[in-house]
């Protein structure tokens, strides 16, 4: 493949309100191969999210350019799949249905795509949920949902938003493991949110620091752990207690300075 | 929860205030011109009913269809007022205009215009009934939560993709706690109607009874009226455990589900 999944250039966003201007991102340039998986972190309201939805074209930028697989961005891009902080799940759907939404939008012919359902709710650990409605299921359970509907359509990109935000540490080690095997299988491009710096160290490749507002990319930090991580043994590896502190004096200094 | 689960306190503060209306009169606190007995009551419905049931029914058929009208075109006015901001501007102070409008008021005028007929019936009780309608579907319509938009936008979908498989389902929770009240404006709405000018209804048998100072007639129109409303909600929730089975499965986790 040629060039990046995503390529963020020289980007800065202003949201402009009645009552006042917000730079939420300035001078912020990024550049994700394929087949990466990238976790962005950074202080709350640094404008994490805003650099999401200029991916996917959600949100267009005051100036800079977006580019998605080699593609300039203007306007919302289908081929992604976006998993938002809040599960977002239709309340009047069952889990596979909720999954099968994907499908229903695009078009996709009916028998591979529950097949490609039932493959993800086996992968994510949901048999025997998916004639749930939302309401019937625990937190991890729809963050689960959420994570197939957005990898239906075998997305070249994925994009997630704190997916597991919500989680207890528990459920939410074992989504880590869960997502880190997914991503393996699929190979698809990962860019993930995360306030967990552990989360981030865990699962990404690189992870991206953002400063407080107006946000701007504070450094990046390669993870050299093996492709194959075993949490617990991961968690007790030098590499990991390096990256983790290194990111916590990046983040920390950076608050200082402001 | 079942019915009897769910419906027998009501029925028990019904018989009990049943019981007190009986006793007050078998008393004789009050004169019976005032206040007639149940018994009497009954009897007076039960000595005619021919002209009960006939005009139990004109106004039922008065109310429902003003109901069904008043929701089809709530439910329009909602759809076209969130597509557009301005429109929604133009249309929200017309729609309050003709709700704050006393209906008692204009009710004579529509007899000016529609005649004595079943014409102003109807239309002062869609002029009752819609108002709600309006007002919870605009909300229900509003109410979807902005992340499953662009969601949806990442998925490709076309406008009436995301209309009839988001929007819409997420706001008839909203719009069925609107044509619960519309179902009981549409009673009065109706009897409003007949009221100004009618020669059937259940207004016209109150008018009528209340001319000839004839109580146990007026009470037993006023219960049948009652009843009606009470029928016609209920229908509607009916429908909503219907149509809404994830809702109402939602709701009977809470602690109190009344009727
Ligand atoms: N639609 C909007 N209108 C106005 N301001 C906005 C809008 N969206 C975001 N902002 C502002 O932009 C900044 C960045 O927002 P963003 O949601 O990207 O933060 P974040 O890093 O995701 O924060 P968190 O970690 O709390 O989710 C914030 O200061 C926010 O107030
Ligand atoms: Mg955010």
């Amino acid at each position: 493949m040629t060039g990046y999944a995503v390529e963020i250039e020289d980007v800065a966003v202003r949201f402009r309100t009645k009552k006042r201007d917000v730079t939420a991102l300035r001078d912020v340039t990024m550049r994700v191969d394929p087949g990466e998986f990238v976790a962005i972190v950074g202080p709350s309201g640094c404008g994490k999210s805003t650099l999401l939805k200029l991916s996917s074209g959600l949100l267009a930028p005051s100036s800079g350019s977006v580019k998605l697989l080699g593609e300039s961005v203007s306007g919302p891009r289908k081929d992604v799949g976006y998993v938002f902080q809040k599960a977002a799940l239709l309340e009047w759907r069952t889990a596979r249905k909720n999954i099968l939404l994907q499908a229903e939008m695009r078009g996709m012919p009916a028998k591979e795509a529950r097949a490609r359902a039932d493959e993800l709710i086996e992968m994510t650990g949901l048999t025997g949920f998916e004639d749930a409605y939302p309401h019937e299921l625990s937190g991890g359970m729809q963050q689960r949902v959420a994570l197939c509907r957005a990898l239906l359509h075998r997305p070249p990109v994925l994009l997630m938003d704190e997916p597991f935000g919500a989680l207890d540490a528990l459920t939410r080690e074992q989504m880590n493991v869960e997502l880190r095997r997914i991503w393996q299988e699929t190979k698809t491009t990962v860019l993930l949110v995360t306030h967990s710096i552990a989360e981030a160290v865990y699962l990404a490749d690189r992870v991206v620091m953002i400063t407080a507002r107006p946000g701007t990319v504070a450094g990046v930090i390669e993870v050299n752990l093996p492709v194959e991580r075993d949490y617990g043994k991961t968690m007790s590896e030098p590499e990991f207690a390096k990256a983790t502190r290194h990111i916590r004096d990046h983040l920390g200094a950076a608050a200082v300075a402001e | 929860m079942g019915f009897t689960e769910r419906a027998w306190r009501p029925i028990a503060l019904l018989v009990v205030l049943f019981l007190a209306w009986w006793a007050v009169t078998a008393a004789e606190l009050i004169e019976p011109y005032l206040v007639p007995s149940p018994g009497d009551t009954f009897d007076a419905i039960a000595s005619r009913p021919d002209y009960f049931w006939e005009h139990t029914w004109a106004t039922t058929y008065e109310t429902l269809l003003g109901f069904v009208i008043a929701a089809a075109v709530g439910v329009f006015a909602a759809v076209v007022m969130v597509q557009s901001a301005t429109v929604e501007k133009t249309l929200y102070p017309l729609l309050l205009f003709a709700q704050v409008i006393p209906k008692i008021a204009i009710a004579p005028l529509f007899v000016v215009w529609l005649g004595f007929g079943i014409g102003p019936k109807i239309v002062v009780a869609v002029l009752m009934a819609f108002f709600p309608v309006v007002i919870s579907m605009v909300t229900g319509l509003k109410s979807v939560d902005p992340e499953m938009l662009q969601l949806s936008a990442t998925m490709g979908a076309k406008p009436g993709q995301t209309f009839w498989k988001i929007r819409f389902p997420a706001s008839l929770p909203h719009l069925f706690s609107g044509l619960k009240v519309a179902a009981t404006m549409a009673v009065t709405g109706a009897v409003v109607g007949e009221f100004v000018g009618a020669d059937a209804g259940l207004g016209f048998v109150i008018l009528q009874a209340n001319g000839n100072l004839d109580t146990p007639v007026l009470f037993a129109g006023l219960l049948i009226m009652s009843l009606l409303g009470v029928l016609l909600f209920v229908l509607v929730e009916w429908l909503e455990h219907l149509v809404l089975p994830w809702h109402a499965s939602r709701r009977t986790e809470g602690v109190t589900t009344t009727l």
